[in-house]
């Protein structure tokens, strides 16, 4: 999806997604996983941990962060930023939402 | 008019290692805002403590925890810290130091920590592919490299960095041979017959020692192959560790002109030659000595600190160290003159059946060296009669039987010793230090102790002395006030206190325990909320909802999450018996789903590896089909019962086991435990099912069945301790489901039963258990709670339950 220009996809509803849970879009590409916060915010990284390859969409979902199944590296939803003292990045995918429904930015044509 | 600022004095460190950065804490301690300080290190990461790159390659500690500066300390500390760059020049006209890689700074002070490097003997082939030292994480990580891909492994050097390189290498299934050049092992540490005892320890875990073993040559093409002794001899080699010694690390020093010997030369105050350097650690030379423990150089850290803030005009002095081998499982301690000599008399105690040998060597009336082996928990005593030159005239008939001796009554532990007697020997921690902070700062944990204090906090042999030594403070307090060990960092309160209050104040939810008991996150973390939610279930059964969101990945999903995302589906094997019908099944179940790997477990069942998410909702169903259930492979929860053949087929079974363990598997399974739960019955006491390491263990005997508990294997391995001898069928059952049920109600999360027996003591089991009508209580809890529990969770999934785990939310094409 790099730099091609992106849509904003329907890609279903909040309630979809169970609250401090997560799912996962599927593309050609790679797999995105959308997270809910306790308070219905929605985010979207690559499902890929930056440490290896660890998928964030298992983790346990807290506050504004996602707590990687693998070896527990606590990765940051809206910067895919590791917490220190790890280091590393989760690509980060823009979303957003409109009357419940989820948008995704995905690579158009 | 400008103001200026007086400029803060500069202060550059060569070497991130253990005692240049003892020596800036021991700086920022004095004077935290005197310098502005900047460190260069070789290495790639933040400092981290050298000495457990031994159980690191062991297996027992991972690198993260041995970390003790990551780069935050750096940053909190306004330290500019450059990694992965070398130091290549010293200009000492300019005083500025410049790396590889053309950063360059400039100092007013300069501290030089630059350690030692591993002597590589030249012997032909020395510099294969595969031929390293043991210095740094970097061999760690070629050794444990070198261990999945090879064989043969070949340490040259029997001291004791050779002897945990060869302890690491065999851990981790490699063939390992220790090549030394001396007769004996060890030889600067330990005497003789220690040494001869030390080698069949060591051959027991199946490290071959050959001594005497001169090396001839490394064999190989670009890549080793082999080992040649002079004698003709050929080992087979897929690495070979060179552990024959260090030599300080000069070069930089030398090549700027300070004076130099075998180490940098310094002075007292630890001053090189130049007025504006200083160095400390395993670079230096001291009045003719080099150094190669921490002990010595934690105390120059200090005289470095108090000299570069103007402190105090301490001098360093060089004192008595000891040496201890971290080999688990080997209990060794050395110090002084071990070996004596015509004017010195030895007083030596031996037990060769229990591998006990102890060896003080005495010179008018002081003890001035001592080797213990196989029993070294009076270390701390002999050190300190020794650091302090003792007359024990008086104590001499009994001195080889330690502090205890003569007394009459309880072995005497660290009550025993005075107040200077040394407890932490690599950090130089004393006993008086260790109660004045325990006391005035009202520490009441070994972790507050360690970071207070320092001591047990660089090799850790001396934790066990620091716990007794708050118990003594403590008195009736330690057991009465347990450890405070806060569940997570979201909160300051400690386990039990939660517990207490899930029912004491009926809470039933996570948030609404997270409100009642001030937690400081709004929904926690990965740590707390698997806590929480297993106290809830526990607490309140059949009502409590279990939340999802607060499992694990694998309990989540029911399976294990392998490396690349698969997950694995492990079956119930009842009591580890199968029949065709059931092995049918699973073989369709592989070919049908095309499940890449089949392998038997070391639980006695079947593991079918490689099954991804969307596939497993339909591998359930088919294996329910045919009657088999979720094995709880991936759960804190009940485990495997496993199981030996028995008096149905074997010719020294005296019971049913295998039968015994069909009935504790259909009893316990399905129930969530604090950690995972492990059970074992074997037909007689040669214990073919391993019972003695299971979380409750069974063995038959003539009369009936001894029933065992808390052992592991894992980790730490720990035997069983005995809980009852009973006679019935029934007996077991009613005790087994009453241990479960103390431990579900009273552990904390993730402490197995091994871990949790240790912190409340067997006795206080027993106690619990041997009282008839409180084991019927619990026994009656545990039933009923099982009553909710075993539901298969896979028999609720291939019918739909959280059928959104299972699928994506959407596929975009
Ligand atoms: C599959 C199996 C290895 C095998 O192929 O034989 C296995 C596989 C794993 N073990 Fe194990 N253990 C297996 C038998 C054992 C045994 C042997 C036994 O049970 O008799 C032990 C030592 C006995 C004991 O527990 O005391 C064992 C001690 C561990 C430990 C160390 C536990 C400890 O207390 O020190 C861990 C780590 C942990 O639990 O934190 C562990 C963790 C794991 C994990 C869950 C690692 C992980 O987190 O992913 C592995 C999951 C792999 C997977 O996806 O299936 N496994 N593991 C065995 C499954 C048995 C079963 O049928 O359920
Ligand atoms: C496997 C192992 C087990 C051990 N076990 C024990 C034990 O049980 N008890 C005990 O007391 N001691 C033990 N030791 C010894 C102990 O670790 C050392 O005494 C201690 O680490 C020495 O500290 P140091 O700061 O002098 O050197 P180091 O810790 O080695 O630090 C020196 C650092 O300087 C860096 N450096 C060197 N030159 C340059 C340069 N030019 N520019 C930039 N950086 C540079 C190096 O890369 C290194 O990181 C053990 C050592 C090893 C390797
Ligand atoms: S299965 Fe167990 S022993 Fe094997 S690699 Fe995994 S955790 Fe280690
Ligand atoms: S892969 Fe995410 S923590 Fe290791």
């Amino acid at each position: 999806m790099d730099g091609a220009i992106s849509v904003w996809m329907d890609v279903g509803q909040l309630d979809d997604i169970p609250r401090l849970g997560s799912r996962v879009v599927t593309t050609p590409a790679i797999d995105i996983a959308l997270f809910r916060t306790a308070d219905d915010r929605v985010f979207a990284l690559h499902d890929r941990c930056p440490h290896k390859a660890g998928r964030l969409s298992q983790g346990i979902v807290h506050s504004e962060s996602v707590t990687c199944p693998l070896h527990n590296w606590v990765i940051g939803l809206a910067d895919g930023q590791a917490k220190e003292p790890d280091e590393g990045c989760a690509r980060t995918v823009p979303v957003r939402l409109e009357d419940r429904r989820i948008l995704l930015a995905v690579g158009g044509a | 008019m400008n103001m200026i600022a007086p400029r803060r004095s500069r202060l550059i460190l060569v070497g991130n290692g253990m005692a240049g950065v003892r020596a800036l804490e021991e700086i920022l301690s004095r004077a935290p805002h005197e310098f502005s300080i900047t460190v260069f290190g070789a290495e790639p990461h933040g400092n981290y403590n050298r000495i457990m790159l031994s159980p690191v390659l062991a297996g027992e500690k991972t690198f993260e925890a041995i970390t003790t500066h990551p780069r935050s300390w750096y940053e909190e500390n306004g330290i500019e810290l450059i990694t992965g760059e070398q130091v290549v020049g010293i200009d000492r006209v300019a005083k500025t130091v410049t790396g590889e890689l053309g950063t360059t700074r400039p100092y007013d002070m300069l501290l030089l920590a630059t350690g030692s490097n591993p002597v590589i003997i030249p012997v032909p082939g020395h510099k294969l592919s595969g031929v390293i030292g043991f210095r740094d994480i970097a061999d760690v990580d070629t050794m444990l490299a070198a261990s999945k891909s090879g064989k043969h492994a070949v340490v040259i050097g029997g001291g004791l960095l050779g002897l945990e390189a060869a302890n690491g290498l065999a851990r981790n299934g490699m063939d390992t041979t220790v090549l030394h050049l001396m007769p004996t092992l060890m030889e600067r540490q330990l005497d003789p017959v220690s040494a001869e005892l030390l080698k069949a320890d060591l051959g027991s875990r199946g490290i071959k020692v050959i001594t005497e073993a001169n090396t001839k040559a490394i064999l190989g093409d670009e890549r080793v192959e082999g080992v040649e002794l002079a004698d003709g001899t050929r080992l087979a080699a897929d690495i070979v560790v060179m552990a024959a010694g260090i030599r300080p690390n000069i070069a930089l020093a030398k090549e700027c002109g300070l004076a130099c010997g075998r180490g940098v030369r310094v002075d007292d105050g630890m001053l090189t030659s130049d007025p504006a350097i200083y160095a400390v650690g395993e670079c230096v030379e001291h009045r003719g000595a080099v150094f190669g423990l921490v002990a010595p150089l934690y105390e120059m850290a200090k005289i470095v600190a108090d000299r570069v803030t103007q402190t105090a005009d301490s001098d360093y002095v060089p004192a008595v160290t000891g040496t201890r081998l971290k080999v688990t499982g080997i209990d060794m301690f050395s110090a002084g003159d071990f070996m004596g000599d015509e004017n010195t008399d030895d007083v030596v105690f031996r037990d060769a059946a229990r591998g006990v040998h102890k060896k003080l060597v005495i010179r008018d009336e002081k003890l001035i060296g001592a080797v213990l082996y196989g029993e070294a928990r009076d270390s701390a005593w002999y050190f300190d009669l020794i650091r302090n030159g003792t007359d024990i005239s008086a104590l001499r008939d009994t001195l080889v039987f330690g502090p205890a001796a003569g007394t009459g009554g309880e072995a005497l532990g660290v009550e025993a010793l005075p107040d200077t007697a040394e407890i932490c020997g690599c950090n130089g921690v004393s006993k008086g230090t260790i109660l004045t902070a325990i006391s005035k700062f009202k520490l009441a944990t070994v972790d507050q102790v360690r970071s207070r204090t320092k001591a047990s906090a660089s090799c850790g042999s001396c934790t066990c002395q620091v716990e007794s030594l708050l118990a003594h403070a403590l008195g009736g307090d330690y057991d009465a006030t347990p450890k405070v060990k806060a569940v997570c960092k979201c909160t300051t309160v400690g386990h039990d206190t939660v517990r207490k209050a899930i029912l004491a104040q009926k809470l039933k939810t996570i948030p609404a325990v997270m409100q009642a008991m001030g937690w400081t996150t709004p929904d926690g973390c990965a740590s707390c909320r698997p806590a929480l939610n297993y106290y809830l279930l526990c607490a309140w059964p059949g009502e409590y909802v279990d939340d999802s969101r607060s499992r694990f990945v694998n309990e989540r999903m029911h399976a294990n999450i392998q490396k690349d995302g698969t997950h694995s589906v492990v079956p119930r094997m009842w009591g580890g018996v199968t029949t065709s019908a059931e092995l049918r099944a699973i073989a369709d179940v592989v070919d049908r789903h095309q499940i890449p790997t089949v392998k038997v477990t070391g639980g006695q069942r079947i593991d079918l590896l490689g099954v991804r998410k969307e596939q497993l909702p339909e591998v359930w169903r088919d294996l329910n089909a045919a009657g088999m259930v979720s094995g709880h492979a991936y759960g804190k929860a009940l485990r495997t019962v496993k199981t030996c053949v028995g008096s149905e087929w074997c010719r020294f079974g005296t019971q049913d086991s295998t039968g015994m363990g069909i009935a504790l598997e259909k009893m316990t399974w399905g129930s969530w435990t604090p950690h995972k739960t492990k059970m074992a019955v074997s037909g007689c006491p040669r214990n073919c099912a391993e019972a003695t390491i299971k979380d409750f263990g069974v063995i038959a005997t003539e009369s009936g069945w001894d029933l065992y508990v808390g052992g592991n294997g894992g980790i730490k391995v720990r035997v069983t301790d005995l809980l009852a001898k009973v006679t019935t069928e029934d007996e077991v059952l009613e005790y087994a489901a009453a241990f479960m049920q103390v431990y579900r109600e009273e552990a904390w999360y993730l402490e197995r039963t091994a871990p949790w027996v240790e912190r409340v003591g067997i006795d206080y089991v027993r106690a619990r258990l041997s009282d008839a009508s409180g084991r019927k209580l619990l026994q009656g809890r545990f039933v009923e709670d099982q009553r909710y529990a075993q539901a298969d969770p896979w028999a609720e999934r291939a019918a739909g339950t959280d059928a959104h785990e299972f699928r994506a939310l959407a596929t975009v094409e």
